[in-house]
């Protein structure tokens, strides 16, 4: 009795697993079906396949110009928020000092605050500075989201890392500095890589903080929010979808590769999880 | 008095904490300060007065939107939760090698973009949608289901799957955490499968627990993109409403009042659900 009992509920988690992947991947792979047929609507059943939407892309300036917006405010705020993030996990990691608990707490408290609510409150500054909104204020406010996301990645690259190495080389004569760059920095690298990616990710997608923030310069999901209200562009978002899910999926499969490699060489197991929780 | 050490942390982490206190802190004192000054049609009068909240307060429309974002975000932490458990489960007890692989594929789809992907649950969901001409051919139904897309179920579907991996990777550290050998233990002193599960499993995993419950519950009911997609004008939330005060409306100081009275709202619920989780949780001694 209690072995049948164990073969279903056994075989029901497969199942139900199996569900669930497809309830997760469900409308990602829908993404370049549309994208490769050759129809104006978004709907089964597909009339034929066309990489038309594609060239399409290709000859949009508008887009181009939201490309150039979403590299420059992603690349920034990507390496701020790294670079912000690694003094914080390099703090949280080495020294213990008063009110830890609390500043790191609110230092990360982005990551569970809607993402409105970030966005009002740095729109409610400008708007009381009197500044105008540029690409400048999304970056400003990517920051701030990315940050969380950067310190945990760089937590775990300087946790794993052997503080008697640094020791040594400071016996042995090396400065601070030259200790950072010839010790410290290698051994941190694929950590600082993999954050990069990652908080690169983050801000390209970024919607709500950049539609509050943004000026007249338009981000890449506030271009594709423009164009969801017109069904003949639909097809060609699609692509660009295609397009962006491609580099996304490539650019996590890199970060990934990088953290396990610094795992790897600090002679730890990478963290299932990331290191996020 | 704060020793060296304690110096040096500081100072190595000051950057971060200014770059939070000017951009965060500042700010949320702002939003704060706003709501309790009022919009003379292009100026702010800055004179203090409560008008905000009392319109917020009293008015039915945005009484009827704060609650329906709550009652729509607990519907959709519960299901989130209620789904990503047995996966985290499964993936903590069942699946022994590739644990990470699974990890990793879980949280793919998160990282494509949002915008499109409660775009393509339109386009599942809607009259002509995949469901429909799925369930059409296969003879199901005889016309399209119409319940599917423009109402407050889209907008939980449409969440619960947008929030799957925060719910699953919270409790997933929670059950890896659990001594496999009380389990045993449970066993051997006569627990059948379910009542060990209640018994030890779940009251040791509901620090995870807790935990998915806050990371979906706090953010969701902030959303505003999910509800003007799949929502129909029954779908609506509060955050289209803050959206539109902050710009057609253009009566920031309204909208800044919304704002903090349904931030209060959720922090309280945070709290209670926190503190009611901590009661619940087993503790190992």
């Amino acid at each position: 009795m209690s072995r049948v009992l164990k073969f279903i509920s056994a075989r029901w988690m497969v199942t139900y697993a199996v569900a669930y992947m497809i309830f997760l991947y469900a409308p990602v792979v829908l993404l370049p079906v549309f994208a490769l047929n050759d129809a104006t609507i978004i709907a089964f059943p597909l009339s034929g396949f066309t990489t038309n939407w594609f060239v399409v892309l290709w000859h949009t300036e508008a887009l181009h110009g939201a490309i150039r917006n979403s590299l420059f405010v992603a690349v920034t705020a990507a390496i701020l928020s790294t670079v912000l993030g690694s003094f914080a996990a390099r703090a949280s990691a080495r020294y213990s000092f008063p009110a830890k608990r609390s500043i790191m707490g609110f230092i990360m408290l982005p990551l569970v605050l809607p993402e409105i609510i970030v966005a009002v409150a740095l729109l409610v500054v400008m708007m009381r500075l009197g500044m105008s909104l540029s690409l400048w204020t999304v970056v400003a406010g990517h920051i701030l989201i990315c940050t969380p996301f950067a310190i945990a990645i760089m937590s775990s690259a300087f946790q794993g890392l052997d503080q008697s190495l640094e020791e040594a080389s400071l016996d042995l004569g090396e400065t601070r500095v030259g200790t950072f760059l010839r010790i410290t920095l290698p051994l941190v690298m694929p950590g600082v890589i993999s954050s990069l990616l990652i908080c690169f990710t983050i801000s390209l997608d970024e919607f709500i903080i950049a539609f509050f923030l943004t000026g007249t310069d338009v981000t890449l999901p506030v271009y594709i929010w423009s164009q969801l209200r017109f069904p003949t562009k639909l097809p060609s978002i699609m692509a660009l979808g295609t397009i962006l899910l491609v580099l996304s999926i490539g650019l996590l499969i890199i970060a990934e590769w990088f953290r396990r490699r610094a795992s790897k060489k600090q002679g730890l197991e990478a963290s299932p999880t990331g290191g996020f929780v | 008095m704060v020793n060296k050490e304690g110096r040096q942390g500081l100072t190595l982490i000051s950057p971060t904490l200014l770059y939070a206190l000017l951009m965060l802190a500042a700010p949320l004192a702002m939003v704060v300060t706003f709501s309790f000054w009022t919009q003379d049609y292009l100026e702010v009068n800055t004179t203090l007065t409560l008008n905000n909240y009392r319109e917020a307060w009293s008015q039915p429309l945005y009484r009827v939107l704060i609650a329906r974002s709550l009652s729509i975000s607990l519907i959709v932490t519960f299901v989130t939760v209620i789904l990503a458990f047995p996966i985290a489960y499964y993936l903590s007890f069942k699946v022994t090698r590739r644990k990470s692989l699974w990890l990793f594929l879980i949280t793919v789809p998160f990282w494509t973009s949002y915008l499109l992907r409660v775009f393509l649950w339109k386009v599942i969901l809607g009259y002509n949608g995949v469901l429909n001409t799925a369930f059409l051919e296969l003879g199901f139904i005889t016309e399209p289901l119409t319940f599917l897309l423009y109402n407050a179920n889209a907008v939980v579907l449409t969440l619960a799957h947008a929030w799957a991996p925060f719910a699953i990777l919270p409790i997933f550290v929670a059950l890896e955490k659990i001594d496999r050998s009380l389990l045993e233990a449970a066993e051997d002193l006569g627990d059948g499968p379910l009542r060990r599960f209640f018994r030890i499993t779940l009251p040791l995993a509901m620090p995870g627990v807790i935990a998915a419950i806050l990371i979906v519950m706090i953010p969701t009911v902030g959303d505003f993109i999910t509800p003007k997609l799949v929502g129909g004008t029954d779908g609506l939330m509060i955050a289209n409403m803050i959206q539109i005060q902050f710009g057609k409306a253009n009566n920031a100081p309204l909208g800044a009042a919304l704002a903090v009275t349904s931030m209060v709202i959720v922090a309280a619920i945070s709290i209670v659900i926190f503190l009611t989780g901590k009661r619940l949780g087993g503790r190992v001694k």
